[in-house]
Formats: structure tokens, C-alpha cells, sequence
């Protein structure tokens, strides 16, 4: 009873999209001010029957319904409760329906909270949501209906996948389509503004925020799942440029593109007609990620859900939202206004240029992911675009990136002085001196030269951003107290700004130290044997069998000794889960902040009393991902800056008298 | 002149979606062999010990076979052997197999725990043989008709999918031919 209530939800909910779609916009171009305003409850409406839906499939995974096929192909009584309710989105249909209750969240978050929008943008905003969410209920109930009953019911169902079964990968979705779906506003706006003809700094005030909330969940959920393949998969990398892993990251570098264009609007009302297409590529490029995770048309890592049916409907999807808003660009867009006039050394000019190397760098990865798909259609032959290609075409456009990054906020808007701003950054360059020379000294000048330059980037993009914020706070040059008061005052964005460059340079710093000199042993190890690990000494105690809820696993003991002294008892395990008939590598890890030591239990010799055991030290590494939770923190403190507070603006122009009282 | 760079964006768009369309029609894990319809090299294996016989191209004629290259250490054949299992002790089709660079006790002691479903086991001990029948990678399996001539080539491991829509009727198909 309660899947079918779930499934005609959604048919409703269906319908109501229609409704917010179509009224609205008609409203919109008549000027019918009823209409327009159907918008709103609409947008509510169809939040709440999705939410209904999903919730009953929800509880359909957690009561373990077999009679829904859903939760017979991706669930199992003996399923810890954590999975159940994370298993409703690692499937495929799940994972959609996850998909369009972030759709419509969104879609009602800016019909609760757009109250100061004008009314005829926010009626349009509101029907292109309402269009996006057509097409992906259509997609569901047409091809990915999770609502699908079976008879007769079998006794007990097919379990999760294991390598989904854990905690890292069950938040991680969540978070990567709360920031697909998140530039769904973005577009929405963009096509808004399109139909509108008209873009103006408060258009870009409004993006903003919509943009920062979508770009910082985007970066949880991308440093999330590579944390979790850190951990998961075994291999001790931490990023494998997997077509999947790239189509999330195309997202999020033309999402950075869009962030900071976006400013360049709102201060200046320059660079309109790009920012328009940034936000139109943004969105393409994740509708374009769920595309290629779900057609199966590149091979990879991340083959769990794949079905070409399925890939042809977001193909049309995907032609309809992206050609149709593009179609529009190309006959709009040219009657833009344009915008204020400003040098190419500014602020503005800087901006262009984050712009100019992040598309260059979103434009790489594009062709890199898909390289092999283009030759392949051309027929001129099969290829697979690995690691080398990317780290030698993504890196020298992300140095110059970073080295930019760190002056253009020294430069003022219009017109800067870039000999001023270099000498304002002198301290900068010294840090990056002192830290290059401590990394030399550190490693007896081992290592590549590029790490060394790896070592100078994170120092200049953390140095060089506290600098930044050291000078607009006048430290050391006014009284402390009075550089206190200054930064207290400070823009939440100023601040937003500072946190999330600095952090780069900590995630760079991660990545260049576990890249340059990490150590790695393979070897087969009976118990009681030793390794020799960098500074480390791993004994190999002994392998015990444990029981789990739904697994049965060998588990490895190992001590791990630094001259002499205890450091850490590790337990990998490797797990067999019977009803799928897989194993898994649960890695064990020990953590001080400047390094993991990485254990995985692999498998038994032919004689079985011996071991291949992975045995890794990565400096650094969780630098990588403590930057990255920086980088997000500092989106949401930039976040709650005042401008973006809804109705912040509008309360203030409201408080004036409407009249002037007579004297 | 300036209304074109505006259509840009849509044209170059237009462009990734034919490719997308025309990339349905092909699938990525499908690489080419260039031995299709040609006959199988020209080989001879002595067998595992411990089995009576070998393979060698000679074997291949007169019954429909299929020829699984596979190895002790490699973990997706372990994938692959209850697939290989049910082809050959429930479906009736010969199997024979080439053990690939592997070490002789770790082979036998493979099929000892895993089941032996195949006719007949070639040890390629240093993968010479497998050079010629242009092998990418373990397992790989190849389907040959009754005069010895490869019609069928699976790179990477066999599923039940590929089984029941491929390999089952090419079988039935090449048995009915000739």
C-alpha cells in the first residue's frame, strides 16, 4: 500500500510540475499577476509529493519490503539499518529519486525565500525548476520507477553492493547531487534572465548565494568520495581522473568559474553575457555527469548502476535543457547591455583571467574524459585517456591559476598596480622561500623538482591569502586592537574568501606531499614477520576470523613500531559478503596530521600461510581533505554574508517612510 | 559577425551530443580482435600436469569450443569460474583451457579449491602461445567454430548476461551450421 501511495506522489507530483511550469510562464509574458503567482505553492506542492514519495520507498528499504523489486535487487534483511536507509540511493532509481528531491528543495527554497525577487523573474525562475523537474520525473517514471512491484515476493533480497556498504560513501551522493542539483538555480536564473533580456548587478546578487550553497556541498561530496576511495578501494591513491570522478569535477571548476564571474557582475555589471553561459555550461556539465554515470558510455571504476536505455532519455534530457537554453543564448545574449569598461591589470581583470585558465582547465578534463569516445565514434581506433595525459595538461593550467589567485585580490576594481601588489606581498615570498627550504632540508632535497614547486604553490596560496587579509586589516601597521576591530567588521565574504584560497594551498600541500613521497610495500607476509615502512617497523601478528551482520572477514593485527616505541595496532580486514558474493579490502589507517600509515589485508598464498600484504606511508595526505572541508567552510561563511541574508536589502528600503512627514 | 560567437556554444554543443548518440551504439569494453573469422593459430601446449592432455589447434576442429585463458592469480577469472562452470557441466559446450604464466602448483591447487570444468588444460607457462592469439590480458575467452576458425572474442571476464545473449546462441548457431 505504501509504495503505491509513493508512486502516485509522484504521478501527482508530475502534474504539478506541469502546473509550474506552464501558468507562470504565461503569467510572465501577460503580465497576469495571478498567475505568476501560482509559482510558489506550486514549487511547495511538488517538494512536498516528492518528499512523500521518497519517503515511502524509504520506508519500504528500512521495513525490507521484498515485494518491491527495488529492495530486492539492493537490499537484505541482515543489512546493518545505516544501509537500508543509505541503500535507497545507491541504486540507480534511488539515486534519481534522491536527484529530484533536491531538485524540488531547491525549487521551493527560492519560492519560500526569493520574497524581494521581482515578480516576473522569480515566475520564470520558478517554471524552469518546474521544467527540470518534468524531465527527470518523466525519466523516473518512465524508465527508473523504483515503485515496481514482484510477484511472487521472494524470502529475502540481493543486498548492496559492499563497496557502497560504508559510512563514507553513504553521505557521499547526498552531498554530490545537493551541488549538481544546486545549479539547477544557477540555470534557472540564467534562462530567467535570458527570456527576461535583462541582467543586472541585483540578478548576479541573487545567483551568488544559490551558487556558493551548490559549489561548497559540491565540494564535500567530491573530497568525500575521495576520501572514500582513499580508504576503500585499496590502492592508497587518492584521485584516479575516472571518467565518473571527472564528470563531478567539470561541475565543480566551471563552478568556480561561475563564483567568482558572478562577482565581477554584481560589483561592476561587466561580463554578463559569460557569466549567463557559465551558468548554462555549470548545470550541462552535471546533467552531463549523470549522464555518463548512468549511460555506461565510458568505461569505468564506478560501473554500478549502468543501463544504455536509460542513457539515451538523459541524452534527450540533456539535448532539450542544455541546446534548447544554448539556442536561446545565441538569440538573446548579443541584445545584452554591456557592462562597465575596466584594464586588464584589475580586479576585473584578474577575475577574467581565473576565468580564462578555469575554463581552460574544465576544457581539458572535457576532452581528456571523453577523448576516447570521440576517436572511438570516428572510428579511428580504441584509446584510454589515463593519469599521465591529465597531470600533464590539468597542472601547468592550475600553477599559473594559483600563483594569480593569490594577486588579484591585491588589485584594485577598474584599474590596479601590479608592481604595488607584488611589493605588498614580499612577506608571502619569503614564507615561500622558508617552506621550500624546510621540504629540501626536510627530504635531503629527494623528491622531484615538481614537488619542491608543489611545496612553493601551497605556501604562496596560503601565505599570499593571509597576507591579503593581514593588509585589508592593517596588521602590525595599526594597533592590535584595531586590526581586531577591522577584521570583526569585515564582509563575511572577506573572510569566506580568505578561508577557502588559504585551504587550497593546505589541499596542495597534501597532494604534493603523498604524491612526491609516499612509500609503498608489496609483499607476501607470514604472521610474525616484519616490514620495513619509512620510518616504520609492521609486524604481522597473526589473521583471525570475524563475524559481521551480513559479511564474514579475515582480519590482520598488525603492530606498527617507530624505533622502538608502540605507534598503532592496526586491523584490516577483508571481507567476503556471502549473498553477493563479493570480497572488499577494509583498509586500516592511522592518522597523525602529517601522515598515514595505510594497511590492506590482501590475499592468502596458495598454501595459505602467508599473506599479500599493502603496506603504504603517505605524507600528508589528509591535508588533501582538511582543505577541502576548509575550502567548504569557507563557501558557507561567505554564505552568510549580509548582502546574500534574504530580504536584507529589501527590509531596509521598506523601513523608509513612503511619505515625507511635513515639517 | 557577433551574433556567431554567441551561436558558438550551440554549435559546439550539437557537436558532444551526435558523438554521445553515436557513442551509444558502441561499447567501450568491446576491443576489437583482429583474429575474428580468421582461424586460430597454429599451437601446441603440453597439458597441466597431472591432466591427460594438453590443447593444441588440432583439438580445436570438429566440435564447437571455447578456449578461457585463465591464471591462478588472477582475481577476475576467480569472478568468472562459476560462469565458466555452469558453460561447461550444465550447458554441454567444451571448454578448454590455457593456463597463463602461472606457476604449476598455484594452478592446481586454484582448481582443486575452485572445481576443474575444463576438457582439457594447456600449461602456456611463459605465455608464448597466448602472444599469438593476441591475448590483452587474463581472463579472455574465444569461441571456435567447427573448422577452427575464432568467431567470438570476450576480453575481461565472462557474465551470465554475455553467456545467455551471446556466446549460448552463437553456439547453437555455429552447431547448426555445419
Amino acid at each position: 500500500m505504501i509504495p503505491e501511495l509513493g508512486h502516485y506522489a509522484l504521478v501527482l507530483a508530475l502534474f504539478v510540475a506541469l502546473v509550474q511550469s506552464g501558468v507562470p510562464l504565461a503569467g510572465a509574458a501577460t503580465g497576469n499577476a495571478a498567475w505568476m503567482g501560482v509559482a510558489r505553492p506550486a514549487a511547495v506542492a511538488q517538494m512536498l509529493l516528492v518528499l512523500v514519495a521518497y519517503g515511502a520507498l524509504t520506508w519500504a528499504h528500512v521495513v525490507s519490503d521484498f515485494s518491491v523489486m527495488n529492495v530486492v535487487q539492493n537490499s537484505h534483511s541482515a543489512k546493518p539499518m545505516l544501509y537500508k536507509v543509505s541503500g535507497v540511493w545507491g541504486n540507480h532509481e534511488g539515486s534519481m529519486m534522491l536527484w529530484i528531491v533536491m531538485l524540488t528543495v531547491f525549487g521551493a527554497a527560492v519560492a519560500v525565500f526569493g520574497r524581494n525577487l521581482p515578480p516576473t523573474l522569480k515566475a520564470r525562475v520558478l517554471a524552469v525548476q518546474g521544467l527540470v523537474g518534468i524531465g527527470f520525473l518523466l525519466f523516473i517514471l518512465t524508465t527508473s520507477n523504483p515503485f515496481i512491484r514482484v510477484v511472487p515476493a521472494p524470502l529475502d533480497g540481493n543486498d548492496l553492493n559492499p563497496l557502497l556498504q560504508d559510512p563514507g560513501l553513504a553521505f557521499h551522493p547526498p552531498f554530490l547531487y545537493a551541488g549538481y542539483v544546486g545549479f539547477s538555480i544557477a540555470f534557472s536564473f540564467a534562462v530567467a534572465a535570458l527570456i527576461e533580456g535583462r541582467v543586472d548587478p541585483a540578478w548576479a546578487r541573487w545567483v551568488r548565494p544559490w551558487t556558493l550553497a551548490a559549489w561548497s556541498t559540491l565540494t564535500a561530496g567530491i573530497a568525500l568520495g575521495s576520501w572514500w576511495a582513499y580508504y576503500e578501494l585499496g590502492w592508497g591513491g587518492w584521485w584516479y581522473w575516472d571518467p565518473v570522478e571527472n564528470a563531478s569535477f567539470m561541475p565543480w571548476l566551471a563552478g568556480t568559474a561561475l563564483l567568482h564571474s558572478a562577482i565581477v557582475v554584481e560589483k561592476r555589471d561587466a561580463l554578463k553575457t559569460w557569466t549567463i553561459l557559465l551558468a548554462i555550461i555549470t548545470f550541462s556539465l552535471s546533467l552531463m555527469g549523470t549522464f555518463l554515470v548512468r549511460s555506461g558510455i565510458l568505461t569505468s571504476v564506478h560501473a554500478f548502476a549502468v543501463d544504455p536505455a536509460r542513457g539515451v532519455f538523459i541524452l534527450v534530457l540533456l539535448g532539450i535543457a542544455t541546446g534548447g537554453s544554448l539556442l536561446l543564448y545565441s538569440l538573446r545574449a548579443p541584445s545584452l547591455k554591456a557592462g562597465g569598461l575596466f584594464a586588464p591589470i584589475s580586479r576585473e581583470g584578474s577575475l577574467v583571467l581565473n576565468n580564462l585558465l578555469l575554463s581552460t582547465a574544465t576544457a581539458t578534463v572535457f576532452i581528456g574524459t571523453l577523448y576516447p569516445l570521440f576517436l572511438d565514434v570516428l572510428k579511428l581506433g580504441k584509446v584510454s585517456v589515463g593519469a599521465p595525459f591529465f597531470n600533464a595538461t590539468f597542472v601547468p593550467v592550475a600553477i599559473p591559476m594559483v600563483i594569480a589567485m593569490v594577486v588579484g585580490p591585491f588589485l584594485a576594481w577598474k584599474r590596479g598596480d601590479l608592481p604595488g601588489a607584488l611589493t605588498r606581498l614580499w612577506s608571502a615570498g619569503v614564507a615561500v622561500v622558508v617552506c621550500v627550504a624546510i621540504a629540501a632540508y626536510i627530504t635531503n632535497g629527494g623528491g622531484p623538482l615538481l614537488a619542491l614547486v608543489g611545496i612553493a604553490l601551497a605556501a604562496w596560496a596560503f601565505f599570499g591569502s593571509l597576507a591579503e587579509f593581514a593588509e585589508r586589516i592593517r596588521l602590525f601597521r595599526v594597533p592590535l586592537k584595531d586590526s581586531w576591530t577591522r577584521a570583526a567588521h569585515l564582509p563575511r565574504s572577506a573572510w569566506g574568501m580568505t578561508i577557502a584560497h588559504a585551504c587550497l594551498g593546505i589541499s596542495i600541500l597534501g597532494m604534493t606531499g603523498t604524491s612526491a613521497w609516499q612509500t609503498e610495500v608489496i609483499q607476501a607476509m607470514k604472521p610474525g614477520e616484519t616490514a620495513q615502512l619509512a620510518a616504520y617497523s609492521v609486524r604481522f601478528d597473526s589473521v583471525a576470523e570475524v563475524q559481521g551482520a551480513n559479511f564474514r572477514a579475515e582480519e590482520g593485527v598488525f603492530t606498527v613500531t617507530k624505533d622502538g616505541a608502540l605507534i598503532a595496532t592496526l586491523k584490516p580486514q577483508r571481507r567476503s559478503y556471502p549473498v553477493t558474493r563479493m570480497t572488499t579490502t577494509e583498509s586500516a589507517i592511522h592518522t597523525t596530521v602529517f601522515s598515514d600509515v595505510y594497511i590492506a589485508l590482501g590475499d592468502p598464498t596458495q598454501n595459505g600461510t602467508a599473506w599479500i600484504v599493502r603496506l603504504y606511508h603517505h605524507p600528508l595526505v589528509p591535508w588533501i581533505w582538511l582543505g577541502a572541508l576548509g575550502m567548504m567552510a569557507g563557501g558557507l561563511v561567505s554564505l552568510s554574508d549580509r548582502r546574500f541574508r534574504v530580504g536584507a536589502p529589501e527590509r531596509r528600503r521598506a523601513a523608509k517612510p513612503t511619505l515625507q512627514p511635513a515639517e | 559577425m557577433r551574433r556567431l560567437i554567441f551561436l558558438l556554444p550551440l554549435l559546439l554543443f550539437v557537436g558532444v551530443g551526435v558523438a554521445f548518440l553515436l557513442g551509444f551504439e558502441r561499447d567501450p569494453r568491446d576491443i576489437p580482435s583482429a583474429l575474428i573469422d580468421k582461424p586460430a593459430p597454429d599451437f601446441t601446449l603440453p597439458p597441466l600436469p597431472g591432466h591427460k592432455e594438453g590443447v593444441s589447434s588440432a583439438m580445436l576442429k570438429g566440435d564447437v569450443t571455447l578456449v578461457n585463458v585463465f591464471a591462478s592469480w588472477c582475481i577476475p577469472c576467480k569472478a568468472e569460474h562459476p560462469v565458466i562452470t555452469r558453460l561447461s557441466k550444465e550447458l554441454g559446450v567444451t571448454v578448454r583451457g590455457i593456463n597463463y604464466k602461472d606457476k604449476t602448483g598455484d594452478a592446481l591447487d586454484w582448481l582443486k579449491r575452485n572445481g576443474d570444468p575444463y576438457a582439457s588444460i594447456g600449461a602456456d607457462l611463459d605465455g608464448r602461445v597466448s602472444i599469438d592469439w593476441g591475448v590483452y590480458g587474463v581472463p579472455e575467452t574465444y569461441l571456435i567454430d567447427r573448422q577452427g576458425r575464432i568467431r567470438f572474442k570476450q576480453v575481461g571476464p565472462l557474465t551470465p548476461q554475455v553467456v545467455d545473449e551471446q556466446i549460448l546462441p552463437m553456439v547453437k548457431h555455429l552447431r547448426a551450421a555445419s
